[in-house]
């Protein structure tokens, strides 16, 4: 625990609030990641919308990845390493919930929705 | 502080500190705060849960087509990237201790959060003017929700950013000041985060369907 004491708390340390270049490259980069999902689902460029729904998901993750590096400044060596598996636990837990709703309610709609029929039983 | 007694075979006790060493003020709160966003952001994964379970039920009502215009999002999407970044500025500022330019991005910060709010509100209210009502369909109530959720946490993070402007501009950048923004700025960052998934899940796609 001493080891990483004096690492970490001091809010005026430099690994917080990042730099100007730092601040400016995730901005470009979340301006281009922000702008092409629009334009991709505006203009419809890609005629499938399976497709434009998996590549905007997909800039969204990275998207994502890139507030988390170059706005929360995400890094492994925070806080003795504690903020990483903090966010890990997090997305685990939240796959878990994500995936595990769409896939049970997904399965009720499809085995529990006929309503017609429960009509006709006496 | 704890003082636990071990005791050698014959004579003097010895007394040795079972404590960590002292923590600074606040030593621990980025951390604390950490947890406490992910645990907002498993209130999120939640919301978005139910958003992708009720999204596809209209009840023969207004389907996001009929609804959203995706300009306003965009809009409103840049607004609060751009405060996103006007927020790393402000901390920029205060690690070199420039009071004023860091109050004067705080200041752009605000004003671009409350276009956002501004813009999502007329937003609701020129949706409910149509009928579409939270208590319309499925969808309207997670969509309500789900982005009225978002939409408070951001009004909060407005509060929140008068009041630490506040306190600045009367205590100046002192240690506990300069952790109150911290912790602000990982708040504002995390809001941006989840509206990428806002924008994304519900604009965007909801188009597509």
């Amino acid at each position: 625990m001493s080891i990483d004491a004096h690492g970490h708390g001091e809010a005026g340390s430099g690994h917080h609030a990042g730099t100007r270049g730092g601040q400016l490259i995730g901005f470009s980069a979340s301006v281009v990641l922000t702008a092409l999902p629009f334009w991709l689902v505006i203009s419809g460029v890609l005629v499938d919308k399976q497709v434009t729904a998996l590549v905007i998901m997909a800039l969204a993750a990275i998207q994502v990845v890139v507030h988390m590096i170059y706005f929360l400044h995400m890094n492994t060596r925070a806080e003795g390493g504690w903020s990483m598996m903090a966010l890990i636990f997090t997305i685990v837990m939240v796959v878990i919930a994500l995936s595990g709703s769409l896939w049970v309610m997904q399965h009720l709609t499809t085995n529990m929705m006929p309503m017609h029929e429960m009509g006709q039983t006496p | 502080m704890t003082i636990a007694m071990g005791s050698l075979k014959a004579g003097e006790p010895v007394f040795y500190l079972a404590d960590e060493h002292e923590h600074a003020d606040g030593d621990s709160t980025m951390l604390g705060f950490w947890i406490y966003l992910m645990s907002d952001c498993l209130i999120f994964a939640i919301l978005f849960a139910v958003y992708g379970v009720l999204g596809g039920k209209y009840a023969a009502g207004p389907a996001p087509k009929d609804l959203f215009d995706l300009s306003l999002v965009a809009v409103n999407t840049s607004f609060l990237l751009l405060s996103s970044l006007t927020y790393g500025f402000a901390m920029l500022a205060m690690e070199k201790s420039r009071m004023a330019a860091m109050q004067g991005w705080l200041v752009v910060t605000g004003l671009f959060g409350l276009a956002f709010i501004g813009i999502e509100l007329s937003e609701f209210a020129h949706l409910i003017h149509e009928g579409a009502t939270p208590q319309r369909s499925a969808f309207l109530s997670c969509f309500f929700t789900l982005v009225g959720t978002h939409g408070l946490h951001v009004s909060f993070g407005l509060v929140w950013l008068v009041t630490l402007m506040i306190q600045v501009w009367r205590h100046g950048l002192i240690e506990a000041n300069r952790r109150r923004l911290m912790c602000l700025s990982m708040f504002w960052h995390f809001l941006d985060v989840v509206w990428i998934g806002v924008f994304t899940f519900v604009y965007l796609m909801g188009m597509l369907r």
